[in-house]
C-alpha cells in the first residue's frame, strides 16, 4: 500500500532520516519505534508532505506522492496525527472535527454532512459530540483523542498515528492501544503507529520497525524485535522503555 | 436574533435620514462614514483572520486612478472603468499574495511587504504625472454636456445620490461579511491563522484560502476607493494610496473592532466624528493636534480594548447573566440574604 524507498531528510546538514526504506501492507498495524530524536516524527512529516524529502521516494497505492503538498496527500487517503497535539483553539471541539471532515474528504460536499461525520467519529473515539465543548477544556488524553478524531474524519485508508503516549497513565495508554486496534479491525484502516515506549505497542502491532539516529536498524515481528540484540542495545539503560 | 433586529432598525433609520431635511454637511459626513465603513469592513475581512495588510492603500488607489484615467483620456464610462479598476487591483493582490502565501510569508513579514506595496503605488501614481497630475492630484472631467445627474459618468451634484450608493455598498459589505462568517471558509481561515501546518495536514489548501479572502478584500477596497473618487470628484495620491492612508484603514478597523461585523463601521464613525470635531475645535492653528489626539486614542483603545470598541461592548453584552435571572424558577433563591 505504502512503499517508502530510501528517504532521507537533512536539517541544515544534520541527517534526521538516513535512507530509510519500508513497506506498509494493506490492513496491518506497523509499529515504528525508536528512542527520542531517532527520526520517527520526521518520517511522518515526510510521508504526509509537511516536510520535503532530501532524497528518496514515496509511493502510495502505486502513485508517486513524493513532493506533493500536505492537503493533496490528505485527499489521496493518508491522514496523520501530531505527536504534540495541535488543536485549533479558536474553534470548538465539534468545529475542529467538522472542519477536517469537510476539507479532508473530497466526497463530503455539505457542512451538514461533515458535521454528521464529525459526530460519528467523536463517538467512536470517545469524545463529547455536542457543539459546546471547547478544546481548551480537554486534558492531555482528550487532546490526543482529538488528533485521532480529526485524522479519522478525513476518511483515510492509511493512518499515521504519532501517538507517543508518554504523557498518559497506564489505563489511558491501554485505551489508546485498543482504540487503534478498533480502528484497524472495525474501520479497516491501515495504521503506522509511532511510539518510543515499546510496552503497549507490542501487544497490538503486526510488525515492528526500529529507528535509531535516523537509520532503520531492525524490522520484524514483535517477538523477534523484542529479542533483537541491536534493539536491546539501543534501549539498554532505558528500562522503562522495554517495560 | 435580537442583534439582527437592532441592525435592521439602525439601517432603516439611516436609510430614512436623507429623506428628511438633513443639513448638507451632515449628509456629507454620513457618506464619508459609509464609504470608510465599507473600506474598513473590506480590510477586516482578512485582518480578522490574522492576515494583516498594511498596504490596502494600494488597492484603494489603483482602482480609482484606473477608472478616472480611463474616463478622462478614453472617455470610457465608469460602468466599464470600475470593473477594469477592480480587475487591476485583483491582479496586484494576486501578484503580491500568491508568492507571499505560497512561500509562507506570514505575520509581521507579510505586513512589511504590504506596507511597501501601498507606497509603491503612491510613487507610481506620482511618477505618471502626465496622466495622473502627480502629487497635485487630478479631477475627473465633467460630463459633456454638463448635467446635474449623469448616470453615465456617475456624476451627481445632489449628494443624496451618493448617499444611496454608499449605503447600498456598505450593506453589501455586511452581507459579504455574514456570508463569509457562515461558510466553511471562516473555520478554515481561523484554523489557518492558528496553525498552517495542521490545517494543511487535514486537507485545507492554505494558499488558495488566503488568496481568495485577500482578493475579495482587495477588490472591495478598490471599489471603496472608486466611491471616494466619484464622490469627492478629486483624486490625490496621498489620500488614496501610500502608507498613511493604508494605516488609517487599519486603525479605524482596530479601533472599532475588526472581529465584529459592525466593528469597522463603529471605527469609521468614531474616526470621522472625532476628526471633524477636533478639526473644528482646534482649527487650523493647531492642525497637527487632531492627529496626535487621534493617535493617543488609538493607543489607549488597543491597550484596553484589543477587540476594539464594538468588540468590547459585545463582550460585555455577552457576559454571563447574573444568577438572579434564574431566581424565578428557584422557590428559595438565597434564604440567608
Ligand atoms: N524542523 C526541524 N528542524 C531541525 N531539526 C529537526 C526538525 N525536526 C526534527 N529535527 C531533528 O531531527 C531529529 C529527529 O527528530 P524527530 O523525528 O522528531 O524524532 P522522534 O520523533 O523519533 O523523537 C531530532 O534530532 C530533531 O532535533
Ligand atoms: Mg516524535
Amino acid at each position: 500500500m505504502l512503499v517508502v524507498d530510501s528517504i532521507s531528510k537533512s536539517f541544515g546538514g544534520f541527517l534526521a532520516v538516513n535512507r530509510v526504506s519500508f513497506e506498509v501492507q494493506e490492513g496491518e498495524i506497523l509499529g515504528l519505534i525508536g528512542p527520542n530524536g531517532s527520526g520517527k516524527s520526521t518520517v511522518f512529516n515526510l510521508i504526509s508532505g509537511a516536510h520535503k524529502v532530501t532524497g528518496g521516494s514515496i509511493r502510495f497505492e502505486g502513485r508517486n506522492i513524493t513532493g506533493l503538498t500536505p492537503d493533496k496527500i490528505c485527499h489521496l487517503g493518508i491522514a496523520r496525527t501530531f505527536q504534540i497535539p495541535r488543536p485549533f483553539k479558536k474553534l470548538s471541539l465539534l468545529e475542529n472535527v467538522t472542519l477536517s471532515a469537510y476539507f479532508g474528504d473530497d466526497a463530503l460536499r455539505s457542512p451538514e454532512e461533515a458535521r454528521d461525520r464529525a459526530r460519528k467519529v467523536l463517538e467512536i473515539i470517545g469524545l463529547p459530540t455536542d457543539d459546546r465543548t471547547e478544546v481548551t477544556t480537554l486534558g492531555a488524553a482528550g487532546l490526543k483523542k482529538l488528533e485521532l478524531a480529526r485524522a479519522l474524519s478525513t476518511q483515510p485508508r492509511l493512518l499515521l498515528a504519532d501517538e507517543s503516549l508518554g504523557g498518559l497513565d497506564h489505563q489511558e495508554m491501554e485505551q489508546a492501544a485498543d482504540t487503534l486496534n478498533h480502528i484497524r479491525t472495525e474501520l479497516g484502516i491501515t495504521i503506522v503507529w509511532v511510539e518510543h515506549i515499546m510496552g503497549v505497542l507490542m501487544r497490538v502491532v503486526d510488525r515492528v520497525m526500529v529507528l535509531d539516529y535516523g537509520e532503520k536498524i531492525a524490522e520484524g515481528l514483535p517477538k523477534e524485535i523484542a529479542n533483537d540484540p541491536k534493539v536491546i542495545e539501543v534501549y539498554l539503560g532505558n528500562q522503562q522503555a522495554l517495560a | 436574533m435580537k442583534r439582527y433586529l437592532l441592525i435592521a432598525a439602525a439601517v432603516s433609520i439611516l436609510a430614512l435620514l436623507p429623506l428628511f431635511l438633513v443639513p448638507v454637511y451632515y449628509l456629507h459626513l454620513l457618506i464619508l462614514v459609509l464609504i470608510w465603513s465599507f473600506i474598513g469592513t473590506s480590510w477586516s475581512l482578512m485582518g480578522k483572520f490574522g492576515i494583516v495588510s498594511l498596504g490596502h492603500g494600494a488597492f484603494l488607489g489603483i482602482g480609482v486612478y484606473a477608472t478616472t484615467v480611463l474616463w478622462n483620456f478614453q472617455g470610457l464610462t465608469p460602468w466599464i472603468g470600475i470593473p477594469i479598476g477592480i480587475a487591476l487591483a485583483l491582479l496586484l493582490a494576486l501578484l503580491i499574495g500568491y508568492p507571499a502565501f505560497r512561500f509562507r510569508v506570514v505575520g509581521h513579514y507579510f505586513a512589511l511587504i504590504t506596507l511597501a506595496l501601498g507606497e509603491v503605488v503612491r510613487l507610481s501614481i506620482i511618477a505618471a504625472r502626465n496622466i495622473t497630475g502627480g502629487s497635485l492630484g487630478m479631477t475627473p472631467d465633467r460630463v459633456q454636456p454638463p448635467t446635474d445627474v449623469s448616470w453615465y459618468a456617475l456624476q451627481f451634484s445632489d449628494k443624496r445620490y451618493f448617499y444611496v450608493i454608499a449605503l447600498l455598498c456598505w450593506l453589501g459589505a455586511l452581507l459579504i461579511w455574514r456570508w463569509v462568517n457562515r461558510s466553511m471558509t471562516r473555520p478554515a481561515l481561523e484554523a489557518i491563522s492558528e496553525d498552517e501546518v495542521a490545517a494543511a495536514s487535514m486537507g485545507i489548501h492554505v494558499t488558495s484560502h488566503k488568496l481568495r479572502i485577500t482578493l475579495l478584500s482587495a477588490g472591495m477596497t478598490a471599489l471603496g476607493g472608486i466611491l471616494l473618487g466619484l464622490y469627492n470628484q478629486y483624486l490625490n495620491p496621498s489620500s488614496l494610496s501610500g502608507i498613511s492612508i493604508s494605516l488609517e484603514i487599519v486603525f479605524l478597523s482596530i479601533v472599532g473592532g475588526m472581529y465584529s461585523m459592525l466593528g469597522p463601521t463603529i471605527g469609521a464613525i468614531i474616526t470621522i466624528v472625532f476628526r471633524e470635531s477636533l478639526r473644528t475645535y482646534f482649527g487650523v492653528s493647531l492642525a497637527g493636534m487632531s492627529e496626535s489626539i487621534y493617535g493617543l486614542l488609538l493607543i489607549v483603545s488597543i491597550i484596553f480594548m484589543p477587540r476594539g470598541i464594538y468588540g468590547a461592548v459585545e463582550t460585555w453584552l455577552k457576559r454571563e447573566p447574573p444568577p438572579s435571572t434564574s431566581a424565578g424558577a428557584d422557590p428559595d433563591p438565597d434564604p440567608s440574604s
